[in-house]
């Protein structure tokens, strides 16, 4: 019964519009300290969830229960086809395997150089030759603009850079699910472009699925209202997204425990709630 | 009041226990199993065995020499002088080789363990490493484990060997003893369960202070003043654990050997 059914189950979530991420009534508390009272999104495959809240909202939090580091005390919780909420931790290597995480303080190896850093998976964790490892390596850091950085160590680094390679670190192996835990937060707005429409070309000409955490409303929507295109002469260029794809990039706004708005960038715009509205202002 | 506490106090102990015992058993597993990170291994042979060799070889030499000049005084009430070797080699080789060699890589290894991982934790590299799909046990604790467990036996012989020779200085030079006589006591008055005494306890001392620095380094909480902290606890635990250990080992061993 087993094999069929994940054979099933994988044909399902290669689909597009299959659910990659779902969370259903979870809960969470430290101690006494409730942080999710209800949670429940679904995200489809290829498209974005973008997750607003105040600080300590539990933001990074619903991230971390998704990479199965924290355990949900109530509530189901699926990820590529698995129920993490009831894998071991040996069971959910095989579901990270296609999870990348930007961690929100970057998380960098301090021992390690930002090539081993950003190769860390190919050359620690993959059967990968090691020429083809570095070419990656070396591929992934030219997008974010540090290709000549391979042999710096991370304390050598800006607080900005160090997120780049952070960033670099978690597509370097091509997850097929991105989440970035504040990714721009503290980056100049040209630089932080430069992430957003990363994390757009990663969307849209890869088709990775993405759960994007911020404070900045201006990432936020930038991510929402543009897509890439790859032109007949191959060259990739970010244009306004058409309102179906606007469609496909939904805001989360967590308070207190609970989601208290759901929906695109249109109905977050015209959206009355006076909670919403001293967020957007 | 006070009941409460207690219990709370006692819970507290057997959580960590528990989580200690969790540790070891699945570092041992660790060791046998693969995937296992040979860079890191060999990283650690070098970063444990190697570098904790001059704190070694000073402590060695300076316990070998005192405990000359203190024995010399003894030994003098009797008019025995000439056995100073044999008190020298088997208060080095049975306990005090093991002991301090031990206590001087629970001071130099142990803390830099806990302050590493402990780390690690607060800034989130040890969940990264996780998501990336990396085992911490395996990749963190197993080399430590090894070259902890390896290196202590070896770096405690040379403790043990440059103490007999910090003895041997002090006797030939201040107590006026013949280099042959104080050769021939050192050799005298060993057995083989001496020797193996002080060959098995570093083997346990070793694993004792590396899984303790593991343990506390990994449940680290608090940011940057719970590293200090850690690093605190694992020096202090991990004392203490050596000469308590030390005493139940040899009270076995004794049992067992002699
Ligand atoms: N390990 C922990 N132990 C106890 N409480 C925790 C722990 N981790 C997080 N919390 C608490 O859970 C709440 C949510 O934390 P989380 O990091 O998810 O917030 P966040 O929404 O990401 O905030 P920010 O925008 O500041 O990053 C916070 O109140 C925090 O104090
Ligand atoms: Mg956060």
């Amino acid at each position: 019964m087993d094999t069929q059914a994940t054979q099933t189950a994988e044909e399902i979530l290669s689909e597009r519009g299959a659910p990659v991420v779902m969370f259903d009534q979870v809960e969470l508390a430290f101690d006494e300290k409730v942080v999710l009272k209800n949670i429940s999104f679904t995200l489809i495959s290829g498209h974005t969830k973008i997750i607003l809240g105040a600080s300590g909202s539990g933001k990074s939090t619903i991230l971390k229960i998704i990479t199965g580091l924290l355990r949900a005390d109530k509530g189901v919780v699926w990820v590529n086809g698995e129920r993490v909420d009831q894998l071991s931790e040996r069971e959910m290597m095989a579901v990270r395997a296609d999870l990348g995480m930007i961690f929100q303080e970057g998380a960098l190896f301090d021992s390690l150089t930002v090539r081993e850093n950003v190769g860390y998976k190919l050359y620690e964790e993959s059967a990968m030759p090691i020429a083809e490892a570095d070419q990656r390596v070396e591929e992934v850091l030219g997008w974010v603009g540090l290709g000549e950085y391979t042999d710096r160590m991370p304390s050598e680094l800006s607080g900005g850079q160090r997120r780049r390679v952070s960033i670099a670190r978690a597509m370097a192996f091509k997850p097929r699910i991105l989440l970035y835990d504040e990714a721009t937060t503290g980056l100049d707005p040209i630089t932080a472009t430069t992430v957003d429409e990363e994390i757009i070309k990663l969307r849209d000409l890869e088709h990775v699925s993405s759960i994007v955490v911020t404070h900045q409303l201006r990432d936020a929507f930038y991510v929402a209202t543009h897509m890439a295109v790859r032109g007949a002469d191959g060259v990739v260029t970010i244009v306004p997204a058409t309102p179906e794809k606007e469609r496909e990039a939904e805001f989360i706004m967590i308070q207190d425990g609970v989601i208290v708005f759901e929906g695109d960038a249109d109905a977050l715009r015209r959206s009355k709630d006076p909670y919403i509205l001293t967020f957007l202002s | 009041m006070v009941v409460p506490l207690i219990e709370n106090w006692a819970k507290g102990a057997a959580l960590e226990v528990q989580e200690y015992v969790r540790l070891v058993r699945a570092a041992v597993v660790g060791v046998f199993t693969s995937p296992r990170y040979g860079h890191d291994i060999i990283e650690q042979f070098d970063v444990i065995g190697v570098g904790s060799l001059t704190v070694v070889l000073l402590t060695g030499f300076f316990t070998g020499a005192a405990l000359a000049l203190q024995s010399g005084l003894t030994l003098d009430q009797f008019g025995g002088r000439a056995v100073v070797g044999r008190l020298i080699s088997a208060s080095m080789i049975k306990e005090l080789g093991p002991v301090l060699t031990a206590l001087m890589l629970t001071g130099r290894v142990g803390s830099g363990i806990a302050a590493e991982l402990g780390s690690m934790v607060v800034t989130d590299q040890i969940n990264a490493l996780r998501v990336l799909g990396t085992d911490p046990i395996r990749k963190l604790v197993v080399p430590r484990l090894l070259a902890g467990f390896l290196m202590a036996p070896v770096l405690t012989i040379i403790s043990d060997f440059v103490g007999i020779l910090g003895g041997w200085l002090v006797s030939v030079y201040q107590l006026q003893i013949s280099s042959g006589i104080y050769w021939s006591s050192v050799t005298q008055a060993l057995y083989p369960q001496d020797v193996w005494m002080g060959i098995i306890k570093p083997f346990v001392l070793g694993f004792v202070i590396v899984t303790t620095a593991c343990h506390v380094g990994l449940r680290t909480t608090g940011g940057t003043k719970g590293v200090g902290e850690a690093t605190t606890v694992a020096v202090v635990t991990g004392s203490v654990a050596v000469i308590a250990v030390d005493f139940f080992v040899t009270k076995i061993l004794i049992a067992a050997m002699y």
